[in-house]
């Protein structure tokens, strides 16, 4: 069952609240995101930290009512 | 330790670089197993690769090992290194190549 991007992006926010969240539907179908997080809160943490904190922001939809989530994740560089 | 559990820690002690995948190295079957199996082969690194769709077992097993909820997943030397969006940002930054140099990786003839 497909999700909507700003389900997405709520559900990231609600877990991680200092993050700015771009998601990208990448076929239009709702299906397939790709998602930008940016949080002060990652910074010093290793990247498989860093995307395990998202993974559990979605709390298990990962694989399920989200069949693909393209991640990219990082702390400020002030380039933002 | 359960069944599975035991397969993973085996197939992780006999081989240096592992992929757990979907599908073969030949035919991934996901574009995400597509793009970790094209950086391997772009670096020359000889790999196991482990189709979890022909295993569901593993195919839970593996996400419970690293508490990671999905796949790809690269081991090197036994310790999880990350999914393929990682995979694809160490391998940019030369990350990647540098890990496998560090843990002295033996590469594909």
């Amino acid at each position: 069952m497909p999700m909507q991007a700003e389900e997405i992006e709520a559900l990231i926010l609600a877990a991680i609240p200092d993050a700015s969240v771009e998601i990208r539907d990448l076929r239009g179908d709702g299906d397939h995101y790709a998602a930008r997080v940016v949080a002060e809160s990652f910074r010093g943490l290793p990247l498989v930290k860093q995307h395990k904190l998202v993974y559990e922001a979605l709390d298990g939809r990962i694989g399920g009512a989200l069949h693909a989530l393209q991640l990219s994740t990082a702390a400020p560089t002030g380039n933002e | 330790m359960s069944d599975t559990a035991t397969r993973i820690d085996k197939l992780l002690r006999a081989n240096d670089v592992v992929l757990f995948m979907k599908g073969s190295a030949l035919f991934p079957q996901c574009g995400f197993s597509s793009r970790a199996v094209s950086i391997l082969d772009h670096l020359s690194v000889a790999f196991e690769a482990v189709d979890v769709l022909q295993d569901p077992e593993i195919r839970q097993g593996i996400k419970e090992h690293s508490d990671w909820p999905t796949v790809p997943q690269l081991y090197v030397k036994g310790e999880f290194v990350g999914g393929s969006d990682i995979m694809l940002e160490m391998f940019e930054a030369g990350e990647l190549q540098k890990l496998l140099e560090d843990k002295e990786v033996a590469r594909a003839l």
